[in-house]
């Protein structure tokens, strides 16, 4: 017993010395939105692969938000490197940032995803308009000109042509890119097309924002979370990465919106109206410490990867065109930081 | 009769049969009272069973499968035509180790570049002759990383160039769906993973034994994968944790042991020692998440550790463990009887003397138990190593503490979140029944030790 708690008090000094050895960092560390995760983790471990003189770099979620927060943290080994974003970074996030001495944001766009609206396979169809998502969740609609407390219970209330169902909406929570687009370009546009009464502009900023809480659920995990979601109550209807309902149709049946069936092909050309550019941050000031950054940035944005007919294509996402990756290439070797101009 | 007459002060007018009876219809409910005690026991020990049984049941019915995943044995040609690269460097005189390791690189990279799905399509090609075959379905029907497979082959043997070898390539995970019914084959086109040509291809390499259920021992052996599902394994994650036990044993058991045996033997008994004793007990109910904040807090931003490496995950469940070895260890230091200490002292041993020589020795079967519950537990806890980042994608296998890593609960919680449903559900089954496994194979250590202990004494 005395010798085995030497040994054992020796390998803890061995532990705790190597700890201070801990100063050079050889992996890039990644977090942040659930959306881009399946694409950097597909992308990071052929990194691996490829370049036998770079580790794979590591990489976590915790949605757009969580990991710009990590991201913003400061400069230093024990911060992340890279920050995943389904949406743009907010300027207070950029204001955190640079005031904790962060300052080269490199923003690094490749590629698109579309959001959509699915139900169990076994549900009625659903052809929505932004207008008819608006007044299933919005906790004041307009009816003949004046707003009242949301009176719809069931679909086919809202429109004869939606399924005679319970409204049930199981939408990201604020934590995910994905709802910020969400309310942007379904949401907004629904209210616009509701025609609110005359008001003042935050009043109507905030009933076009506040949702109904009795039908609306709000998801802060991922979208596994949904799913499970839909299958506790097939009643409801999901919001979802185009990505992964491409993974996942033999449980999910897709949603119209305005007339269009979402897909890699009516997302790309625009004609499907809800999708969103997808982001990843580059910490400048990591570039030269922690090695392979530049590597992996490049490597992210090659054609095997990100380009049309690449690997990343096979797995959902929508390729930006090659002019645009060459050009947010370019931004990048320049190191042509956000929010400095 | 005359004594029941003096044990009832109250009765005198009664008619025998008549306190008979009364006395006998008190029995009977004083005895079915316990009946229906038991019986209410019985049902509850039968229903946690139950559960427990359900449990095992599901798991084992979900997750057997998948230790069995489809291969493709193919015979694989390294055709001089595809890989076209030059012979492997050789240590020519007078070049310097760093010069010939640069060499080797640059050649494994140009290996690297080889089109290995070319070949990988060739040797598909060959195990179904009568058919042409379009690239992108046996690119589906493979799983991705088994290129790199051949690659390491060759850069192993570069003989292999020219010849045929037999070759197991691993099926894609949507393979694996189909052919183990885990999606419905009834479904259109539209909703399948694989394309109508691919699962054409599927079927016919299943029936002419092209295709075998192989034991799946990527599991055991690789690192989780995003690119390709079907070789996603549990080995990172069972070293990040091993690492992270072993953090715990070395750190946790020396200062629980040393500050159980000060604050029972030696510390006075003030306000302060009572202070420190209810802080103890309180921590042992901490939840566990809050270690995890502290975690985040004090070894991240203020020590500096990297994030996501099993050091600062095994500090934090150290931190967690510590109370729970403490509380044991003083309970089995109560629990040794004062004649051993009066009679050590009393014999002229010295308190330090008594202490380890005599006490210590008989509560080695407590603290091992101790040691071990603590450990189980802070095996299977995911909830803080969320909060210090080891809930990431880690592609390698950690070879140190401060490599990145995650650990086997968290795994199971990753593979839950997979969007691949169909494959991970089973594979997050099969992962949930090696962590039970490892559990209880702690656990028989733990009983095997004590029992040992215990006889020698």
């Amino acid at each position: 017993m005395k010798k085995a708690l030497l040994t054992a008090s020796a390998i803890a000094f061995a532990l705790a010395a190597s700890a201070g050895y801990a100063s050079a960092r050889d992996t890039i560390q990644i977090a942040g939105s659930s959306t881009v995760l399946p694409f950097a983790s597909i992308v990071a471990e052929e990194f691996g692969n490829a370049f036998p003189d770079f580790k794979a770099p590591v990489v976590g979620s915790g949605g757009t938000g969580g990991g710009l927060k990590q991201f913003c943290e400061g400069v230093g080994e024990n911060t992340i490197d890279i920050a995943n974003a389904s949406r743009a970074i907010k300027k207070e996030e950029i204001a955190t940032c640079n005031a904790n001495g962060v300052n080269k944001i490199l923003e690094v766009q490749f590629g698109f995803d579309g959001i959509v609206f699915a139900t169990s396979a076994n549900q009625g169809d659903f052809a929505l308009q932004p207008i008819h998502v608006f007044k299933a969740i919005a906790a004041q609609v307009p009816v003949d000109g004046k707003l009242v407390a949301n009176p719809y219970k069931r679909w086919n209330e809202i429109d004869p042509s939606l399924p005679d169902q319970e409204i049930n909406v199981a939408i990201p929570g604020s934590n995910h890119g994905t709802r910020e687009v969400f309310q942007e370009k379904v949401i907004a546009a629904g209210c616009k097309a509701a025609g609110l009464p005359e008001m003042e502009k935050e009043a109507m900023e905030k009933v076009c924002t506040t949702f109904r809480q009795d039908v609306v659920v709000e998801i802060s995990g991922d979208y596994t979370e949904t799913l499970a979601r839909l299958q506790a109550n097939p009643a409801t209807v999901g919001v979802f990465g185009l990505s992964f309902y491409d993974q996942n149709k033999d449980s999910l049946k897709v949603a119209t919106v305005a007339g269009v069936t979402p897909s890699l092909e009516t997302v790309a050309s625009g004609e499907y109206p809800v999708s969103r550019p997808l982001f990843f941050y580059v910490k400048g000031e990591h570039i030269g410490t922690i090695p392979g950054l530049a590597e992996y940035t490049e490597f992210f944005l090659s054609d095997q990867m990100a380009g049309q007919g690449g690997t990343l294509e096979g797995t959902g996402l929508i390729p930006s065109p090659d002019a645009t990756r060459a050009q947010v290439l370019e931004a990048f070797k320049a190191g042509k930081a956000v929010g400095t101009n | 009769m005359a004594t029941t007459d003096t044990l009832r002060p109250m009765g005198h007018s009664e008619p025998k049969d008549e306190r008979l009876a009364r006395i006998q219809k008190s029995l009977r409910r004083r005895r079915s009272a316990e009946t229906r005690f038991r019986i209410y026991g019985m049902s509850a020990v039968a229903i946690a069973c139950g559960f427990v049984l359900f449990l095992f049941a599901s798991i084992m019915h979900d997750g057997l499968p998948a230790f069995w995943q489809p291969a493709l044995q193919v015979k694989v040609t390294f055709s001089p035509d595809v890989v076209k690269v030059a012979p492997k460097p050789e240590k020519a005189p007078g070049q310097s180790p760093a010069e010939f390791q640069r060499a080797n690189l640059d050649w494994q990279r140009e290996v690297t570049m080889v089109n290995w799905n070319r070949v990988i399509q060739d040797a598909v090609q060959a195990a179904a002759p009568d058919v042409e075959l379009a690239p992108r379905d046996v690119q589906a029907v493979v799983s991705p990383n088994q290129r790199f497979k051949l690659r390491d082959m060759f850069v192993e043997n570069p003989g292999l160039l020219g010849q045929t070898v037999d070759v197991s390539l691993l099926a894609s995970a949507n393979v694996d769906v189909w052919l183990k019914n885990n999606i419905d084959h009834t479904l259109g086109d539209d909703r399948q993973q694989l394309s109508a040509a691919a699962r054409q291809l599927v079927d016919r390499l299943y029936e002419n034994g092209t295709i075998k259920m192989v034991f799946s021992t990527v599991l055991f052996t690789n690192a989780d994968s995003r690119g390709a599902s079907a070789e996603a394994g549990l080995l990172g994650a069972f070293i990040g944790s091993l690492y992270m036990m072993i953090i715990v044993i070395v750190l946790a058991v020396p200062i629980g042991v040393a500050s159980a045996i000060y604050l029972e033997e030696y510390a006075p008994r003030n306000k302060l020692t009572d202070l420190i004793e209810v802080n103890i007990n309180n921590l042992a109910a901490v939840p566990s998440i809050v270690f995890g904040l502290l975690g985040a807090a004090v070894f991240i931003n203020y020590f500096r550790l990297p994030l996501s490496a099993p050091l600062a995950g095994g500090l934090v469940l150290t931190l967690m463990t510590l109370p729970t070895i403490i509380i044991a260890t003083r309970n089995s230091l109560k629990a040794v009887s004062p004649s051993i200490r009066q009679a050590a002292l009393g014999l002229g041993a010295s308190k330090t003397q008594m202490v380890f020589h005599h006490v210590l020795p008989i509560t080695y079967p407590g603290i091992m138990t101790a040691t071990i519950i603590g450990v189980a537990q802070a095996l299977g806890e995911t909830a803080p190593l969320l909060l210090i980042g080891m809930n990431a994608f880690v592609a390698t296998v950690p070879t140190t503490p401060l490599d990145q890593a995650t650990a086997l609960p968290v795994q199971i919680f990753l593979w839950e979140g997979n969007e691949n449903r169909n494959f991970f559900e089973p594979r997050t089954a099969a992962a949930i029944i090696i962590l039970l496994v490892v559990m209880l194979l702690l656990n028989a250590v733990a009983i095997y030790l004590r029992s040992r202990f215990e006889r020698r004494q």
